[in-house]
Parts: C-alpha cells; structure tokens; sequence
C-alpha cells in the first residue's frame, strides 16, 4: 500500500518514521538545484572566458569538462558532504536516506545520481516522476537502485497559543496528577485534531462548530475523569481549550528549556 | 505509566548528547575504530536512547523531543547494525591497480555477455552493408562516414596542414565527455532489465560492423585499422564494461536464481558498479585524449604501420591490465561476515 511514510523497525523493538517527499516536492528542489547549476556556470564561463583570451581552444575545453563534472558531479558531490542534501534539498527541507535506515553509503549517492540518466527520460523526469508516483515509498528508479528514499522533514509551524489560550482559568490545572494522565493518554493524532479544531474554528458553520465541540469535548472527557467541580459550567469549546492548554502548554515551557540546554551543551560539546 | 517530563528530560539528557556527540565522531572520521569499551558504551546508549523514545512516543507533549530522540536513535541504528565494511580513505593507485581489476574479473561474466552482444551487432551491420548498401545512412550516425571510404581516405591524406589545428583539446574534450555520457546511459539502462543496455550494445556493434565492412570493403583495411585501433582499442572495451555494469544491474533485478531479497541484491552490486563506471571513465579520458591527439593524424605525417603497433600495445596492456593486475593478493571479501 502506497503510504507518506517511511517506517523503519528495529530489532530492539524500536519503530521510527519518516516523512516521505513526494514527486513535485522533490521535482521543485531538483529545479533549484538545476538553477545552482545554471549561475555556477555562467560564473565559471565568465571566468573562463577570460582564459579564452590566451588560448581559446583551452578555454573552450575547460568549459565543456566543467560543465559535464558540475552537471553530473553535483548532486554527488552535495548529498555526500551535506548527507543526503543538495541546495534544493535543503531548502525544502528533503534528505537522501537509505532505505532500511543504515549508514548512508557514497556508492549509493553515485548510483542514485548516475540513474538520473533513465529517470530523467524523455523530458523533465517523466520515468522518474511516474515511478516516484507509482512506487509505495515514492521512489524513482534511482532510489530503487541504489536502497534509498528521499524524505521531508517539514518545519513545524508552531501555533500561537498565547493568542488561543490567553487570560482563561484552566479548571484542569487544579489537578496536577490527573492532567498529566490526560497528557499520557492522549494520542499526538488526538492532541493536533483537538489543536487544529480550535485554530480553525471560525471557519465552521455555527451549527457544526458545536457539535464537532460537543464531540470533541465528550470524547476527551472519556479519556480522564476530572472531579465535577473542574468541569461543572464549562462549554465545549472551553473545556477542549483547557485539554490543549494542559497538552501543549507545559510541553513548551519544557521544549524551550530543553531546546535551550541542548543548545548549550552543544557549544559546550563543540569547544572540546 | 505517567511520566514526569521535566524529570524524564533532566535525567536522559546527559546520555543524548553523549550519544549524539560520538556519532558526530563517527560520522566525521570515516576511519575511526572503537575499542570494545567503547562499542560496549556506544551500544549502551543507543539501547537507552531506544527505550527513552519507546516511552515519549506516546505522549502528545513533547513533539520536539520525541523528533530529536527519533534522529538520534535513526542515526545510531544505521551505525550499529550497518554490516556493509566501513568505507575507507580512497587511495587512487590502489584503487585503480587493484580494486578497479578484480570487479572486474569478478563479474567477467556480464563483461562476456556484453561482447557477444556486441559482436552480434557488428555481424547483423556487416552483413546489412554487404547485402544492403544502401542502408548506410540508416547504419551510420556521422555525416563523414556517409561518403565513399577510398574518397576520405585519399582526402586525408591529402590533408597535411592539420585539419584540426587549434581545435584539438576541444574535440578531445568534446569526445571524452560525450563518450562518458554514452557509457553512463548504457549502464542507467540496466534498470530496464537490461533491455535498453542491449539495445544500446548492439546499436553500437551495428555501428561498428557496418563502419568495418565498408572500409574493408573498399580495401581501405590499413587506414580503418590505423584510424581506430590508437582510441578504440581502449574506448571500445570501455563501453562494453560499462554493458557489463548495466547487465549487472538487470540480473540483480531480475535474480535468477539467488533466493536473496532485491534490496539486497542491488545493495551486494552497487559498489561493484560505480567501481566499473569510475574506471570506464578514466580509459575514456585516455581514449579522448588518444583519438583527438593521435588518431586524427594519418600518412604522411604518422605511419599506418606506427599507429597500429600503437594500438597493438594499447591493446595487450589493457588486456594485461584487465586479467591480472591486482591477482597476486586474495580479492578482499565484500562482507566480512560471509
């Protein structure tokens, strides 16, 4: 079954995923990467223009073999030393990973490039672009050959809850022990449909925007029993306000801290 | 379980970053070797950075470190149970005198396929030249090949201010590159079953068999031989390595006969087959360099005699170089635990 996601499951039990790029995603970073190309060469032609003027039999030759190593050696040359990213990679935030999640290898990077050849046949990555589609881990012919996938690890736009949560009383928060079993309880799939309702909630119908609360909100209250005076008078969409704020709120005071000691350690780690 | 997160990230965040600060080692020093102590505490942290991802990825909270505990435990997996040999220092004399023979003696076999599929190509536009004349133009890519054999030859000869005077790095630049192109497309095709690699093989040996027999043909046997044996005696075998790594790549797909999975397959051939491309490319250069600098020369000012014996020589070293350079130490297993 085609899927977005790559799912990767080691023998100590432990599964991991990643997101999969899709063809016109990666068919967007090959054009950057081709317009790298393009301002390389105008930038090298120049310069060799001027060795031209010596000799411009010399200076014709270098251009053609400098166009053919930077036409075929860049992506090479990128996806080894940036690991599994060319310019366009990075700007759309994709990587070359191997398939099975082993060390990526240089001969794999050489293969996946050299293939380009059959992928990019008869024009703008037809063959490459319909196997990618047809492929269940949006593979072109290249990744085939070579065991690798390209994934996109997209940023994740961080919703501003400040705004969405400010200057309410948060009933739940009364009881520490029970708002972090909700917080165990909960699925990340649960939380962001919770989240994503309350971002999005001005743009329902009145009608629907209560019942999908009234639905949202009876299946959280299923999930931990806060006592009645935590609950008693609250609507819907407040209470479901209240789960998210106790969800995403806390995490954040953490994450940033977290973010903030990783960081320091990391510059730490990099004077040794 | 509930877990106290605050505590949960205080108490593994010193495994993490030591993690993490051993694979940034590993993965820049591509030589570096643990010692067991190490390994054993390189392995430890891996199962503790598992386990801390195996509790969080329940938890809504935490999206950021349940991404960062993700990375790191993708990127310690593919350290520790990565079984293919750590890629070492490329050394180019070793590699060319040594690595570059031997994958190719180990799948001679596709290289044989390769020829004879050539050779069928070269018979079927032999016999279409012979028996169709006027198929020549369907036969034959360039415009120079077109005219009458015994007219090119007398105006080459009559040629000796150097025809290509001041264009020669140019052509042979063009000629290199071009060539390389070809070899590449040859190999890329093996991902058609290795339909398109025949395809290309036998249109090459079509080419080559029709060219023959018309010079042959029109007695200008010295001047073909002189022409082409200088570049193509290393510019030929170079496309038909680069048939044998395409049909390497078809039979991993096909896999006839092997009970192993098509990862697997692909993952035993794929350095065999950049090895063959890379070579492919270095004899091209050579050929590029031999056809623009010398082939183009022909009597008065280069004996047909000289640029024979030249290719002659070419050919045995070549021949020399293919079949046992490399042979007098063991081939090196691929996977150590085989």
């Amino acid at each position: 079954m085609k899927t977005s996601m790559l799912f990767i499951r080691a023998p100590e039990g432990i599964a991991f995923s990643q997101l999969l790029a899709g063809p016109v995603t990666r068919f967007i970073a090959w054009f950057i990467d081709q317009l790298c190309i393009g301002v390389a060469m105008f930038f090298l032609g120049t310069a060799l223009n001027l060795l031209e003027l010596i000799s411009w039999n010399f200076g014709f030759a270098l251009y053609v073999i400098t166009y053919f190593v930077i036409n075929i050696g860049y992506g090479i040359f990128f996806e080894w030393n940036w690991r599994g990213q060319t310019v366009g990679k990075k700007l759309l935030r994709l990587r070359v990973m191997d398939v099975e999640g082993m060390r990526l290898q240089f001969n794999q990077i050489v293969v996946r490039n050299l293939l380009r050849f059959v992928d990019s046949l008869p024009a703008f990555y037809f063959v490459g672009g319909l196997t990618c589609w047809l492929n269940s881990k949006c593979q072109r012919l290249g990744d085939i050959a070579a065991n690798t996938a390209v994934i996109r690890s997209p940023r994740v736009a961080e919703p501003d809850l400040d705004q969405l949560l400010a200057g309410k009383y948060n009933s739940l928060r009364q009881y520490p022990h029970l708002a972090a079993r909700l917080r165990q309880r909960v699925s990340p799939a649960e939380a962001d449909v919770a989240l994503q309702s309350l971002l999005r909630r001005a743009e329902f119908e009145p009608t629907a925007r209560v019942e999908l609360f009234a639905d949202l909100a009876a299946h959280f209250r299923t999930k931990v029993e806060f006592p009645a005076e935590a609950t008693d008078g609250i609507a819907d969409e407040q209470y479901l306000r209240n789960v998210v704020d106790v969800l995403y709120r806390t995490s954040q005071v953490q994450s940033s801290k977290f973010k903030a000691q990783s960081s320091e350690q990391a510059a730490a780690l990099n004077q040794l | 379980m509930i877990v106290d997160l605050q505590r949960f990230i205080a108490v593994g965040r010193p495994f993490w970053a030591e993690l993490e600060r051993m694979l940034d080692r590993l993965e820049a020093e591509p030589d570096l070797r643990m010692t067991l102590p190490q390994l054993e505490h390189f392995h430890h942290l891996y199962e503790r950075t598992a386990a801390d991802l195996a509790k969080i990825t329940t938890l809504s909270s935490e999206p950021e470190t349940r991404r960062y505990l993700e990375n790191l435990v993708a990127r310690a997996y593919g350290e520790i149970h990565e079984t293919r040999e750590k890629q070492r220092r490329f050394v180019p004399l070793k590699w060319f005198f040594q690595t570059l023979p031997q994958t190719f003696r180990r799948h001679v076999r596709c290289f044989y396929l390769s020829v004879a599929i050539t050779l069928v190509g070269c018979a079927f536009g032999g016999l279409a030249i012979t028996f169709d004349p006027g198929s020549k133009p369907v036969l034959m890519p360039f415009s120079y090949l077109l005219q009458d054999p015994a007219k090119r030859v007398a105006e080459e000869e009559k040629d000796t201010k150097n025809r290509l005077a001041g264009l020669r790095t140019t052509f042979s630049a063009e000629l290199m590159t071009h060539n390389t192109r070809v070899s590449i497309f040859t190999l890329a095709l093996g991902m058609t079953w290795g339909v398109g690699t025949i395809v290309m093989l036998f249109y090459n040996g079509v080419t080559l068999g029709a060219v023959a027999v018309d010079y042959i043909r029109a007695g200008q046997t010295k001047f073909l031989l002189g022409w082409l044996m200088p570049h193509g005696v290393v510019e030929i075998p170079a496309i038909l390595i680069a048939g044998q790594a395409g049909l390497m790549l078809a039979l991993a797909l096909i896999g006839r006969g092997s009970r192993a999975p098509l990862k697997t397959r692909l993952r035993e051939i794929s350095g065999d087959i950049v090895t063959l491309i890379f070579g492919v490319g270095v004899l091209l250069v050579w050929a590029g360099f031999i056809e623009a600098f010398l082939s183009q020369y022909n009597e008065p000012i280069i004996p047909y005699d000289a640029k024979i014996a030249f290719g002659t020589v070419e050919l045995i070293l070549l021949s020399l170089f293919l079949a046992k350079s490399g042979s007098a130490r063991r081939p090196e297993p691929k996977n150590p635990d085989e």
